[in-house]
């Protein structure tokens, strides 16, 4: 059967494409950030997981607002990146697992989840910057594994509850671990923390919010649906609302998890920069 | 469920909730704006602002935010963040850049508050 190994999180932001692009990791202003993720590196060379399920909110690439679906799951043999209009490289197609994707939309709407499925998806800077940091090189990298995108909107409200986030990410867990194949999976959590983009509050950072997520994210995450969606957009920013992706991943690994390694840097474009690895407890 | 769930515009300082309102008043301009991941509609767009407008039905106060390339009247029309940041990028305008335009701030200004937050 298949076993979920643990789960990884990471932001997700474009200007980290850009800094792998041009060879800036060891830069003064970076190296803090990439720092976070040599430990991870060897988690991942030590366990060798099979597939990486990839959590993640489209930013206006896969999804527009004419079709905006509320949860999408890949369900392709790979998935292309595009050009998103502002500069970070294309990278080539990243492989897929198209019937591990199958199983688990089955499994997730038997258990009343209502899944958009996606035979082609357009993967943006939110799914391929975690695939680049955890698996440097991607293709050249023998351990990269098969991946599949998950999609959750952030763009537009009403976006789902914290609780909603939390749920998903349980059923699939239980959609996984009913795989029949032995293989071994990644959860990742990309996205956050808090940053604001957009209005007179752009800048927005909250360093003691974001400490408190990365804490209740390990210990109790039930605490943290007690958060409206209202509060997190004022306590993490209009954009720290991808913490959702983070709920998601973590409802996958079960109760108890064992935090291994994390990172918190401010800032890294407009955003506090979270990194985490969680390993599961069986 | 309290009917106050569904209301997104309890103010939060210097924020525009994206919501069904918003979204109403802004597809013709973040249409526009998700056409930007083309190359071929970035160079058309540069040739002629104004037909690329009309080609996609912006009203007049989306046309003047353009014009002015001022994202807080992008916003209040109706405009999303993700997308304006494809419009942005024809202008080469990082996310410092838009921050600092929004805040009334000078890039190296607003770079610092962003580091501030750290401390």
């Amino acid at each position: 059967m298949a076993t979920i190994i643990g789960g990884l999180t990471t932001s997700h932001i474009p200007a980290v494409g850009n800094a792998i692009a041009r060879g800036q990791k060891d830069d003064d202003y970076w190296k803090p950030f990439f720092d976070g993720y040599p430990p991870i590196h060897a988690w991942l060379e030590k366990h060798k997981p099979d597939v990486a399920i990839n959590i993640y909110n489209d930013h206006g690439l896969g999804f527009f607002l004419d079709q905006m679906p509320t949860f999408a799951i890949g369900a392709a043999h790979e998935y292309i990146n595009e050009d998103e209009g502002w500069g970070i490289p294309v990278l080539p197609p990243f492989p897929g697992d198209a019937k591990l994707s199958w199983h688990i939309i089955e499994g997730m709407v038997e258990d009343e989840f209502d899944i958009t499925s996606c035979q082609e998806l357009a993967v943006d800077h939110g799914f391929t910057v975690p695939m680049q940091l955890f698996w440097p090189g991607l293709g050249d990298n023998p351990d990269m594994p098969r991946a599949i995108p998950i999609s959750a909107n952030t763009v537009q409200h009403p976006i789902p509850t914290l609780k909603r986030a939390l749920d998903f990410g349980k059923s699939l867990g239980r959609a996984i671990r009913s795989y029949p194949e032995d293989i071994k999976v990644v959860v990742l959590g990309t996205g956050g923390l808090s940053h604001q983009l957009d209005g007179e509050r752009a800048g927005f950072i909250n360093k003691e919010f974001d400490q408190m997520c990365m804490e209740k994210i390990v210990t109790d995450p039930e605490e943290l649906t007690k958060i409206s969606r209202h509060e997190l957009v004022r306590q993490a920013g209009a954009q720290g609302t991808e913490f959702l992706m983070w709920m998601m991943m973590r409802g996958a690994l079960g109760d108890k998890v064992r935090p291994l390694h994390q990172n918190y840097h401010i800032p890294v474009s407009n955003t506090g920069a979270g990194t985490m690895m969680l390993e599961c407890i069986e | 469920m309290e009917f106050e769930d569904f209301d997104h515009h309890t103010p939060i300082e210097g924020t525009t909730l994206f919501d069904g309102e918003m979204a109403m008043i802004g597809y013709a301009l973040n249409k526009m704006c998700y056409s930007f991941n083309s190359a071929e509609a970035r160079e058309q767009y540069l040739a002629n602002p104004e037909a690329y407008f009309e080609k996609f039905g912006l009203n007049e106060a989306q046309k003047q935010a353009c014009r002015n390339k001022n994202v807080l009247e992008m916003i209040a029309a109706g405009g999303n963040i993700y997308y304006l940041a494809k419009f942005a990028g024809i202008y080469k305008l990082n996310m410092q850049d838009i921050g600092a335009q929004q805040t009334g701030m000078s890039v190296e200004d607003f770079k610092e508050k962003l580091r501030k937050a750290g401390d």
